[in-house]
């Protein structure tokens, strides 16, 4: 009995993971299909670029900002104090910039798909859509899918400045440095493979969040209480996801460029 | 091909052009066979009304027909085209042909009513006073031509059955699946419904699979038709049945009736006795 469940579960997994791959691989190929839903495109970019301004700036304004804290009782202890604008900046924008705003925004717009397209399955507004002649990955997942990618990508650039911002601000007002220093220690020993890491990821991220999202979304069963599993389902998958791929990213990419 | 008609008796003619044809479909869920062998023809210009018990398959079969799901066997034909080996992008131009009314109606509810309606013609990118025109005349069509600007929220359980059919009919689609139109609804706007039903059989016959629970629906449909010049629905004369309106019914995945309302009622199988009592 124990044995069959087992199968079982590991076949529902199997299931799950080549459901997701023909979703992703759709989202993708529509790309090269018609019609494009431009205005759907505008509108969830509007949702989640423009919605997601404030939470994405002020995560990394506190971030930027605590990071100027924590490194500075280190580098005091070696002198280096006038150092904490480029610990700052390669923390911010190689690594936490993009990994933090992914997972703000998977918080925010993967759970947001989820729940949209699972009570539209859970109502056969998806299977109505079909029914009426229309691909509903087509109409639904592939705007959503651009609009996070792109949108995250810009999102991580104001995340990065703003937690350079937040840096800045302790650095001046508790660290005792002069805006000179800290912003002259930030960009110069930034090199254009840092800034290419951490602007390659979001588009990583975006896919990851808007996929995830669109694919627990879709795949959503059991009336309202499965949306909200899905909702949570596509939080912690997609969190999971962003963490693992940033890891193996991460060795690629220094793999690539040496630093 | 010119199709080849039937002179019914009642005036109204039917064609022995065969429009949908489930042969032998067979489906199952969780190691439970919910169709077993299921095989019947729906006519153009015919009204098929599908009985059977909650849990028979009913909505299934019209899901099926529609190919948003595929059978474990078998054979479905739509309008000449085998669909059970379809791939899903060639379905999508198929379904372009084919109208349906979902049971709990699934109008999109972030559109309104308008958009809701309109939404098939949109899509094909028809232009914007050609779907004004005819969103309206579909919705007069149900009675309901002002509610343009509400929401699905704002209607109660039968108006939004009147948009579903609205949106289902604004392309004159070849056939039209109903999913119990009337199901859940009282009996004043379930025969006002009924009527919606009849207008569309009669005067734009089109060949329709209906599922229903209620009997005196299915029996309404198939004893009325409705009348331009009254513009109403009215009772067929001397006793006679509309013989564009048959009946299949199903009984544990199995098709256990497939007729004419006459055929019905001088059934001898017990359990269509006691079914329609």
């Amino acid at each position: 009995m124990a044995r069959t469940s087992a199968e079982e579960l590991i076949k529902e997994k199997v299931l799950a993971v080549q459901e997701y791959s023909i979703l992703a691989g759709e989202a993708v190929a529509n790309l090269a299909r018609r019609p494009r839903y431009v205005s759907d495109m505008l509108m969830q970019a509007d949702f989640i670029g423009f919605g997601s301004l404030p939470i994405v700036g002020l995560t990394g304004l506190s971030i930027g900002a605590v990071l100027a804290l924590q490194t500075s009782t280190t580098l005091q202890q070696f002198g280096s104090v006038s150092l904490t604008g480029q610990l700052v900046s390669f923390s911010m924008i190689k690594e936490i910039g993009p990994v933090l705003t992914s997972l703000m925004l998977a918080g925010r717009a993967a759970t947001g798909m989820a729940s949209e397209l699972g009570s539209m399955k859970v109502t056969e507004q998806i299977d109505a859509m079909r029914a009426l002649g229309t691909d509903p990955i087509k109409k639904l997942v592939t705007p959503r899918v651009i609009s996070t990618v792109v949108m995250l990508f810009f999102l991580t650039i104001l995340s990065d400045l703003m937690g350079l911002f937040g840096g800045f601000i302790v650095a001046v007002a508790r660290l005792g440095l002069s805006t000179q220093q800290y912003w002259t220690s930030t960009y110069q020993q930034l090199q254009f493979p840092d800034i290419f890491q951490g602007l390659c990821k979001p588009f990583f991220f975006g896919f990851i969040i808007a996929t995830v999202g669109c694919y627990y979304g879709v795949s959503t069963k059991g009336g309202t209480q499965g949306v909200g599993r899905s909702t949570t389902q596509a939080m912690v998958a997609s969190s999971v996801l962003i963490l693992i791929v940033d890891f193996f990213l991460t060795q690629l990419l220094i793999w690539i460029f040496g630093r | 091909m010119t199709p080849e008609l039937d002179i019914i008796s009642n005036g109204h003619s039917a064609s022995k052009e065969v429009v949908l044809e489930f042969k032998d479909v067979e489906l199952g869920f969780d190691r439970h066979l919910v169709l077993r062998g299921v095989s019947f023809q729906l006519h153009r210009g015919e009204t098929k009304i599908l009985f059977g018990v909650a849990g028979s398959g009913k909505s299934v079969l019209l899901k099926l027909a529609l190919g948003l799901m595929k059978p474990d066997a078998g054979s479905i034909t739509v309008l000449g085209q085998e669909i059970t080996s379809m791939a899903e992008q060639d379905l999508f131009a198929l379904r372009r042909k084919i109208g349906m009314v979902f049971q709990e109606s699934a109008l999109f509810d972030s559109l309104n009513v308008e958009e809701n309606v309109a939404f098939r013609l949109m899509e094909e990118h028809v232009p914007l006073e050609e779907v004004r025109k005819r969103v309206v005349e579909a919705l007069r069509f149900v009675e309901l031509e002002h509610t343009l600007e509400k929401f699905p929220a704002e209607l109660s359980g039968g108006m939004r059955r009147r948009v579903a059919i609205a949106r289902a009919i604004i392309t004159h689609p070849e056939i039209i699946l109903y999913d119990s139109p009337t199901g859940g609804l009282d009996p004043i706007t379930s025969t006002t419904i009924v009527e919606l039903l009849v207008k569309q059989r009669d005067v734009y016959k089109t060949s329709a699979l209906m599922v229903t629970h209620r009997l005196q629906d299915g029996f309404t449909m198939a004893t009325h038709h409705f009348d331009k010049a009254k513009n109403q629905m009215v009772r067929v004369q001397n006793s006679e049945v509309n013989t564009n309106t048959s009946f299949l019914i199903l009984r544990d995945g199995k098709v256990i009736f497939d007729g004419s309302g006459r055929d019905l009622a001088g059934s001898t199988d017990e359990y269509i006795k006691e079914y329609i009592s």
